[in-house]
């Protein structure tokens, strides 16, 4: 397949996140305005409005019915985008776990915000994360181009016949929503050959009537959770395969994880979203004076990629896994706690210790990223930490 | 019916396949289940129905036995709207795009599901148009979990969060106005219907089916366990509910009222209650009270209905 | 695919997740049918051919389906089905219909 030559771009998050729905022969949106997702909803409306994408728009007159008519409308065949963030992804939570159960396919681009109380508009990862468990595929974009590409990525997967479960693709509110970054967009036919319209593998169909969303009693119920269970992982090995397939398209390789000189670290660094660039760039400055950091930037959070973890894991000397949400009363952030579930299975005794920051949206600058770096290095070198959990730049 | 073509004359005309089929697990007896026949009885082709959570969910979709004989969905108990409004335009848009069969798309949802928790979905779905047949069917509480009170029960029954206490004799509010509502949304068709007049019922089914646009549908289907009767006692309860003005039988077509069934004369409200359990406390002297409180709830809206057809303003 | 199929193995015990539809849906319709009401009954209709006047109105009625119209419009209770509530006899004009004991 020829690669055709795309011009960058400078883009906003959201801009992106709807130029690649455009792209993706997607036939219904269905969505509720919540900052800082707007962008995307406008866009994808205008694209409508003037003709430019052929697909139904639907404002919806909450979120919750936002999701229930993707769950209708991918159950009659549609390719299907929503979009939100928040309370709006609190007021889905029921449909959301609907959704995945009854293995509906569809995307959803979260732009993660702190979830009220007090009211916040800002970046945090304590939106997605009750849906952890749902049986949703959650990716993690580290910048605008990741949102963008990973869009396309998502509906592949999503409608993979091994897989047929919903993708999340999510974006940290403002820092990738609404910042503009380059872009190299890949061609409309390119997107077209990647994505091209949905074949169901079943739907709603009056010539063959199924019964769609059924109760199942204790004696079947475990056994369709299982098949849940069983997908969910399932799409953790056909992702690469259609990762492969974009990279051919756009030149651009996904993994299940970006990493930044991991491999022969010491100490390592583990996040999710945006938090990414800014550990490199001051891993970097760190590695020019010698010092053994990397970092890791989780594209897939579910399925967990375990193995290969892992394996980029086995050598490390200390951890700091970074949080931008907390499980109150529990352990630390849902990342370290999976994480350190991971290496205790795995016979792993490297020290670890989670970073809790940039909740509501704090800021976590270019600085402080070296200071977390020089702290999980001091880590390596004592072979311990002395706290389980800190609480970045808290003032307490 | 007056102005439109009548689709089914006699019970003759009415087609011997069955949508709904044998082997769910309603209660016998349940009003709901005649509803539910009587209206996929009246398809005109390819459609799908939208069902959520209640009696008649759990009773025809428990795997691996569904009663369904045309394509059936389920998702929640709060969104029976919503999901139809997804199966509407996605059916619209791929049958532009790639040819796919339209579908009519009919919701078959509770009172629960309609007047209480379903309610903004619903309103959602009338405000934006899209083309389907909302049916309600109204067994005037939320049978499913126990008899608990709804919006759509009446004033003075009781139920198991409205009991019939010494203080509190059964609920003291009255029941919401479902075709009122329905129809301030403009849309151009609301009715209702009872299971005790089949003829009515799949008549405007059919009728409602071939109007564009968001149609609602309010059916009267009384339950055995819930209103405490008999169960062979079911059509005749559902037609003393009509005899006695309890449930006016009417349609407001763009607007405009027009009652189905006249009763000049109407039988005392008592007949109805007697039946049931639900208000055998009303008939005590020391509740003659709230038993007047539902009659005037009856015959206000009776006069109401009967003076907005009189009078022709279009609503 | 049969109801006969998709119902046996669950009934039986003797099935794996790998054995189910995905996402709990039923591919085929009317599986029901393999699921027998007649089996909670305690009373049952009985037709006076002698009487009944072919109005149709007990098939209209019944909850159950269990009322079956032949094609010369005559009636007769499907026993398999019926769950033996007496709408039939109730709705009868011409008290056609009587419930027996089982
Ligand atoms: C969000 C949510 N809340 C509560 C329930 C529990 N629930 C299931 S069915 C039902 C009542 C249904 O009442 P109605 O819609 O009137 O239908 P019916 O059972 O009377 O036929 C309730 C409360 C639920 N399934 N989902
Ligand atoms: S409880 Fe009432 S509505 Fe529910 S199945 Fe029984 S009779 Fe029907
Ligand atoms: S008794 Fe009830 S279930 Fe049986 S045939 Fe008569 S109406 Fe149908
Ligand atoms: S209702 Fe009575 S008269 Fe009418 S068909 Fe049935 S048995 Fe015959
Ligand atoms: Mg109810």
């Amino acid at each position: 397949m020829a690669r055709q030559a795309q011009e960058r771009i400078a883009i906003m998050g959201d801009e992106a996140v709807a130029l690649a729905v455009k792209q993706s022969n997607v036939d219904v949106i269905a969505a509720y305005p919540i900052t800082p997702q707007t962008i995307i909803v406008e866009r994808l409306s205008e694209y409508v409005a003037n003709g430019e994408l052929d697909a139904a728009f639907i404002q919806a007159e909450s979120e919750h019915s936002a999701l229930s008519i993707c769950v209708g409308a991918s159950l009659a065949g549609a390719r299907v985008f929503t979009s939100t963030a928040s309370q709006g992804l609190a007021l889905m939570h029921e449909i959301v776990y609907a959704t995945s159960s009854m293995r509906v396919p569809m995307v959803m681009a979260i732009a993660n915000r702190s979830l009220n109380a007090p009211l916040n508009i800002h970046c945090e990862h304590g939106d997605v994360m009750p849906e952890r468990d749902s049986g949703w595929v959650h990716l993690f974009a580290t910048n605008v181009q990741e949102a963008y590409d990973l869009t396309f990525i998502a509906f592949k997967l999503s409608e993979h016949s091994d897989v047929q479960l919903p993708v999340s693709v999510n974006l940290d509110a403002f820092i990738l929503t609404h910042s503009v970054e380059p872009l190299t967009p890949i061609s409309d036919d390119d997107a077209s050959r990647f994505l091209p319209p949905r074949q169901p593998l079943y739907s709603i169909d009056f010539d063959n009537p199924a019964t769609f969303g059924t109760m199942a009693l204790p004696d079947t119920y475990m056994e369709f959770k299982y098949q849940l269970k069983e997908a969910a992982e399932r799409a953790g090995q056909v992702y690469p395969k259609v990762a492969e397939e974009y990279a051919r398209i756009s030149g651009r390789r996904y993994w299940y994880f970006n990493s930044y000189m991991a491999d022969d670290a010491d100490a390592i660094v583990l996040v999710l979203g945006s938090t990414y660039g800014t550990l490199k760039a001051a891993a970097r400055r760190l590695r020019e004076s010698g010092l053994k950091v990397g970092v890791i930037g989780l594209t897939m959070f579910r399925p967990f990629p375990e193995n290969q973890l892992v394996e980029l894991l086995k050598n490390a000397k200390s951890l700091i896994v970074m949080d931008r949400a907390y499980s109150y009363g529990g352990l630390g952030g849902p990342l370290y706690m999976e994480t350190l579930a991971m290496l205790y299975r795995n016979g792993l005794r490297v020290p670890a210790m989670n970073v809790v920051y940039g909740l509501g949206g704090r800021d976590f600058r270019l600085d402080e990223a070296e200071s977390v770096l020089k702290m999980a290095l001091d880590g390596a070198r004592r072979g311990r930490f002395d706290e389980h959990v800190i609480w970045w730049g808290v003032r307490a | 019916m007056s102005s439109q073509a009548i689709f089914y004359k006699t019970p003759k005309d009415l087609p011997r396949e069955e949508w709904f089929a044998s082997g769910h697990r309603l209660c016998a007896g349940c009003g709901a289940g005649i509803a539910a026949r009587l209206v996929f009885k009246a398809i005109r082709g390819p459609t799908v129905v939208v069902n959520p959570t209640g009696c008649v969910e759990v009773s025809t979709s428990c795997y691996p036995y569904t009663a369904w004989k045309i394509p059936y969905v389920h998702v929640a108990f709060e969104n029976a709207a919503a999901v139809a409004s997804g199966i509407v335009e996605a059916m619209k848009i791929l049958n532009k795009k790639r040819g796919k069969k339209l579908h009519d798309v009919i919701v078959f949802a509770g009172d629960g599901g309609t007047f209480d928790i379903g309610f903004q979905a619903l309103s959602g779905a009338l405000e934006r148009g899209h083309n389907m047949l909302y049916i309600c069917y109204d067994n005037e509480a939320y049978m499913n979990t126990g008899i608990q009170r709804s919006g759509a029960t009446p004033i003075g029954a009781a139920t198991t969060t409205s009991p019939a206490g010494k203080v509190i004799p059964g609920k003291q509010e009255r029941k919401k106005d479902l075709i009122a509502i329905a129809v301030a949304h403009r849309i151009p068709y609301a009715a209702t219907a009872s299971i005790s007049h089949p003829l009515d019922l799949v008549n405007k089914v059919r009728k409602a089916l071939e109007i564009e646009g968001p149609k609602v549908l309010h059916v009267l289907a009384p339950c055995v366990p819930g209103w405490r009767y008999p169960p062979a006692e079911t059509v005749r309860i559902a037609r003393l509910a009509v005899e006695t003005r309890y449930f006016p039988v009417y349609e407001v077509e763009y607007g405009r009222v027009r009652i189905n069934i006249k009763v000049k004369e109407p039988k005392p409200l008592e007949e109805f209650l007697k039946m049931q359990g639900r208000f055998s406390h009303l008939l005590r002297p020391e509740n003659a009270h709230v038993l007047e409180a539902l009659k005037k709830a009856v015959e206000e809206n009776w006069e109401r209905l009967v003076k907005l057809e009189e009078s022709g303003v279009t609503l | 695919m049969s109801a006969k199929k998709i119902v046996e193995p669950i009934v039986k015990g003797q099935f794996t997740y790998r054995d189910l539809p995905i996402g709990a849906m039923i591919p085929i319709p009317a599986t029901s049918l393999e699921y027998k009401t007649g089996v909670w009954r305690t009373r049952q209709p009985k037709i006076d051919y002698g009487r009944c006047i072919k109005c149709l109105l007990c098939w209209v009625f019944c909850p159950d389906a269990a009322i079956k119209r032949l094609d010369d419009d005559s009636v007769k209770v499907d026993y398999e089905y019926c769950k033996g509530c007496g709408v039939c006899e109730t709705v009868c004009p011409v008290k056609a219909i009587s419930m027996e004991e089982v």
